[in-house]
């Protein structure tokens, strides 16, 4: 060796574990920040004030005022406080779904196990926007059918996934001595299995929720969902769509981006915490 | 006893490490391979025999220029009398030194294994050649179509073979070829290596089987935790420990079926806790406090090579 | 084996597939009878304010003439028979039999489903090549964000903000629909069509090829750091010659396979894009149609795009039974030359 190789790579200084519970603490407070602004806001801040109609971004008005004189900061604060509230409960409900369903299946017969494969492949089977649609239209479109509908569609993959975890521990030596020793199957499942999915559960939770708000506001826009004068992210895109060609760019680019900066936390949040609990990615 | 002209490969004092990072900044290197030396001459098969996890394959690794970005390496290592460097080994690998995997899954699965065996080189010669050489190794001609999940194992081991004996490289680097076979096979596949070295190939076999080793190979050199402890003629091996240079070999010698079976006591030392001295000497029943100061260099002794103050 | 073997056994495979695609697409038709069944809306109220004045008699008469005052499950089987006899009902909406309806609008929704798969399967499956060459450098870090950004962004937005720079500052893309306005359908040329679906395609397309990207880094890398491309490396083939003979041929499979089960994603993609460039496709006939109680055209469309998805999951299927030789020359049971 003429020259010995030397690559050198240090890692960042911050380790991982760290650098994810900044991370959560950051989003968390985020989340309660937006959860407050939206219960603190006075419904009249954003009443109509027709003196200061379609102002574009200012000091004053960061993200503008509409074609109404509403500002647009906190029309767009309250719509992501209800995306919280929505995808919140949606996701909660789907992911107790998924870790019932998939438990199920991996502890029930044979046949119940087909048989909740199938029902998965059933859901995936109709595009999930057009289920969404059907099952707000079955509840007669509203906020309650947009949560059924969410909270419904969602547990698919992460069912998948605590089957397969299941499965995986079920095989394991000492549940076969658990077994053995006579301790029933409920005892196992809780003493066992609960906590090895914990995680799971917690990851898929909160992975879940980057979809559920993304759907909550497609369907909005598209018009199930809330009255019209609500704000919500999704039906301030779509009311500002008719103000476009008039040049009011604001009026879709900020309250847009401000969902897409959310949902964004929340991915980071759930793929730090998922490379936390895997330990094979963990070093990537 | 040595031709000068014959040597092809002479590794000198090569010493591979990792960095690694804990917890934050604090780095440790993991030395993987200490000091290392030993020599292939054309003609020969050189068996570098050891325990597993004694870090054989990086030494093959390390001739070829394949180890991960965050190795280290000093030492000096030569081919045909010009240093090894990493342009050289880009040019060699391939068509001077070839590798001779350890299993199927070296093999992609998703391409027939005549493909694989001619390689990215393309001619009619080429595939005039694969033909001819799996002939010699008695795989039937359509085996060529076949993908790796068809082949069985020892049709495996044989297009493995293949590569190497296609390229015409002149010196080929075994990698335990032979675990999990059946003594013939193991026998078959290593007589393939005995014809390579007879036709002036320099053959190194690695391997945990000394017994096995010793049916073919010409020199041994016993690799222990990272280093080779002793290089001697395989007749020495076969003659008994009065023979042997170092405490391990004859040790190792004892354990052999056929000479007691007798296991040594104490185990390999980790990577990360390597004794200072000599390698060996927490398990060696000659030790003093000589070998604890230094790492024995390597002496010649009776015609073999080997690293104990002892040794006489 | 011989070729006949193969595609015996391809035949029992998609035989068995089809059985499950067939009792699937069964239960689809229950579930979407169910849940409009469920609606608390009452279609002939949603009829009637089309139509203008209509007394309580005629009403009752319409309910009657609907079957609306039948049992569900008479109601449901009469349905399906007339599904089966491929009547699905006269939408509401549009006065025009759903069967039509779907006909002429899902050639524009394919034309821009088909361009923007096209589009994403290309750019994801190129960039995923270059992340996974380049993984852990700079320009693999940069494109990575990048593709993790895309996956967060809802399709409508991404369209709008399209339409906002392209469109409305630019004036390169007309606002909306597949063809110009004032132009009868067989008068509009392939350059008009191609203009008016550009946009939509390219936000349809920026939707999914982050996760085409994502997958086939992924998957890149893996291959890379497998024991046969170290072999490879061992035996002297550069980087370029490892991707021609390996890389490519590992990676493309997984990616046309995800790609084939994308159907379901791009039909909601469409739904939105659909919506936000008033493209008149079958997405945006399906918004409409949940949103005016037009229950045979969201029940026609409903059904109808469940059998593509069912289809691009079985054409994946199918593909790899074709493509990857460790199932195609699978050997059959009981017949081993392994010893």
């Amino acid at each position: 060796m003429d020259s010995p190789i030397v690559i050198d790579r240090p890692r960042r200084g911050v380790n991982r574990r760290l650098q994810t519970m900044i991370t959560c603490i950051v989003l968390l407070m985020v989340a309660a920040g937006i959860l407050l602004s939206g219960e603190w806001i006075p419904s009249d801040a954003v009443t109509p004030d027709f003196s200061r109609k379609g102002l574009s971004p200012s000091l004053e008005y960061p993200f503008g005022t509409d074609w109404l004189g509403r500002d647009m900061l906190l029309r767009t604060l309250k719509g992501l406080a209800l995306s919280l509230k929505v995808g919140t409960i949606a996701s909660m409900v789907s992911a107790v779904l998924a870790t019932l369903i998939g438990a199920a299946a991996a502890t029930g017969s044979k046949w119940l196990d087909a048989a909740i494969n199938w029902l998965i492949d059933l859901v995936m089977g109709i595009p999930h926007l057009v289920l969404l649609i059907l099952i707000s239209f079955a509840c007669g479109r509203g906020l309650t059918g947009l949560v059924i509908g969410i909270a419904v569609t969602h547990w698919t993959s992460l069912a998948r996934l605590v089957r397969a975890e299941v499965l995986q521990i079920r095989s394991q030596p000492y549940i076969m001595v658990s077994r053995r020793l006579g301790h029933s199957t409920g005892w196992i499942l809780l003493r066992h299995i609960l906590p090895h999915i914990l995680p799971q559960f917690v990851v898929g939770l909160v992975l879940m929720f980057p979809h559920a708000i993304l759907h909550e506001a497609s369907l909005s826009f598209l018009g199930y969902g809330l009255p019209p004068d609500e704000p919500a992210i999704g039906i301030i895109l779509s009311e500002s769509m008719r103000y476009l060609t008039g040049g009011m760019w604001w009026l879709a680019f900020f309250p847009g981006l401000a969902l897409v900066l959310l949902v964004l936390l929340f991915d980071r949040l759930g793929e730090n915490l998922r490379m936390l609990l895997d330990p094979a990615s963990a070093h990537e | 006893m040595i031709d000068p002209l014959s040597l092809l490969l002479d590794v000198q004092n090569l010493s591979v490490s990792f960095r690694r990072y804990q917890r934050g900044l604090a780095q440790t290197n993991l030395n993987v391979i200490s000091d290392l030396s030993l020599t292939a001459r054309a003609g020969e098969i050189l068996a570098v025999a050891g325990a597993s996890g004694s870090g054989k394959s990086l030494l093959a690794h390390a001739i070829l220029g394949l180890l991960p970005a965050n190795a280290m390496l000093s030492g000096v290592m030569r081919y045909d009398g010009q240093p090894l460097n990493a342009v050289r080994q880009k040019q060699l690998c391939g068509s001077e030194i070839a590798l001779i995997p350890q299993s199927v899954t070296y093999l992609d699965p998703l391409m027939r294994v005549g493909d694989q065996a001619r390689g990215a080189e393309k001619s009619a010669e080429r595939m005039e050649r694969q033909r001819e050489v799996f002939r010699r190794l008695e795989l039937p001609l359509p085996s060529e179509r076949l993908y790796p999940f068809q082949l069985s194992g020892g049709m495996a081991r044989r297009v493995l073979f293949s590569t190497a004996i296609i390229s015409d490289a002149r010196l080929i680097i075994a990698d335990e070829p032979t675990p999990g076979m059946h003594l013939s096979q193991a026998m078959e596949a290593l007589s393939i290596l005995r014809e390579l070295a007879d036709a002036g190939k320099a053959v190194i076999l690695i391997t945990h089987d000394v017994d096995l080793a010793l049916n073919v190979a010409d020199q041994i050199a016993v690799f222990y935790a990272g280093t080779t402890l002793e290089e001697t003629p395989a007749a020495d091996f076969a003659a008994g420990p009065d023979a042997l240079r170092h405490p391990y070999s004859r040790a190792l010698w004892r354990a052999l079926p056929q000479n007691g079976f007798e296991p040594i006591p104490g185990f390999q030392p980790y990577p990360e806790a390597l004794p200072d001295g000599c390698l060996f000497g927490p398990r060696c029943e000659l030790k003093t406090a000589a070998c604890e100061q230094e790492t024995p260099p390597m002496r010649t002794v009776r015609g073999g090579k080997v690293r104990c103050v002892h040794a006489a | 084996m011989t070729s006949l073997q193969t595609l015996r056994r391809l035949g029992g495979r998609s035989g068995k597939q089809l059985l499950r695609v067939a009792t699937l697409l069964l239960a689809t038709t229950v579930v979407a009878f169910a849940l409009v069944s469920l609606s608390p809306v009452d279609p002939v109220q949603q009829y009637v304010l089309g139509v203008g004045n209509v007394s309580m008699e005629q009403r009752a008469a319409i309910a009657d003439y609907w079957g609306l005052n039948d049992p569900p499950v008479q109601r449901y089987f009469l349905w399906l028979s007339a599904l089966l006899r491929g009547d699905m009902g006269t939408s509401l909406l549009y006065r025009q039999p759903v069967a039509v309806i779907i006909r002429e609008r899902f050639l524009n929704t394919l034309a821009l489903m088909m361009t923007s798969w096209l589009l994403s399967g290309l750019i994801g499956f190129t960039l995923g090549c270059v992340m996974g060459l380049r993984r852990g450098r700079w320009l693999d870090r940069v494109l990575r964000a990048l593709c993790l950004m895309l996956s967060s962004v809802p399709t409508f937005w991404l369209g709008l903000v399209f339409l906002l720079i392209f469109s409305v500052a630019l004036g390169w893309f007309p606002i909306g629909l597949s063809r110009p306005i004032g132009v009868a359908n067989a008068d509009v040329t392939f350059g008009q069509r191609l203009h008016h679906l550009a946009l939509p395609a390219l936000t349809l397309s920026f939707i999914s090829f982050a996760s085409v990207a994502l997958h086939t880094r992924q998957k890149l890398i893996d291959v890379l750091e497998s024991d046969y491309v170290l072999f490879a490396r061992a035996r002297g083939e550069n980087t370029w010659t490892i991707m021609k003979r390996h890389g490519f041929r590992n990676v493309i499979l997984p990616a046309l396979t995800l790609q084939f089960a994308s159907f379901s994603e791009l039909f909601g993609g469409s739904v939105l894009a659909e919506n936000v460039f008033s493209y008149p496709g079958l997405g945006a006939a399906v918004s409409a149609a949940g949103l005016n109680s037009d229950v045979p055209l969201l029940l026609g469309v409903t059904i109808f795009s469940t059998l593509f998805v069912f289809s691009g999951n079985l054409i994946a299927d199918i593909l790899y039974g074709v493509i990857d030789p460790r199932i195609r020359e699978e050997r059959p049971h009981g017949q081993s030359n392994r010893d």
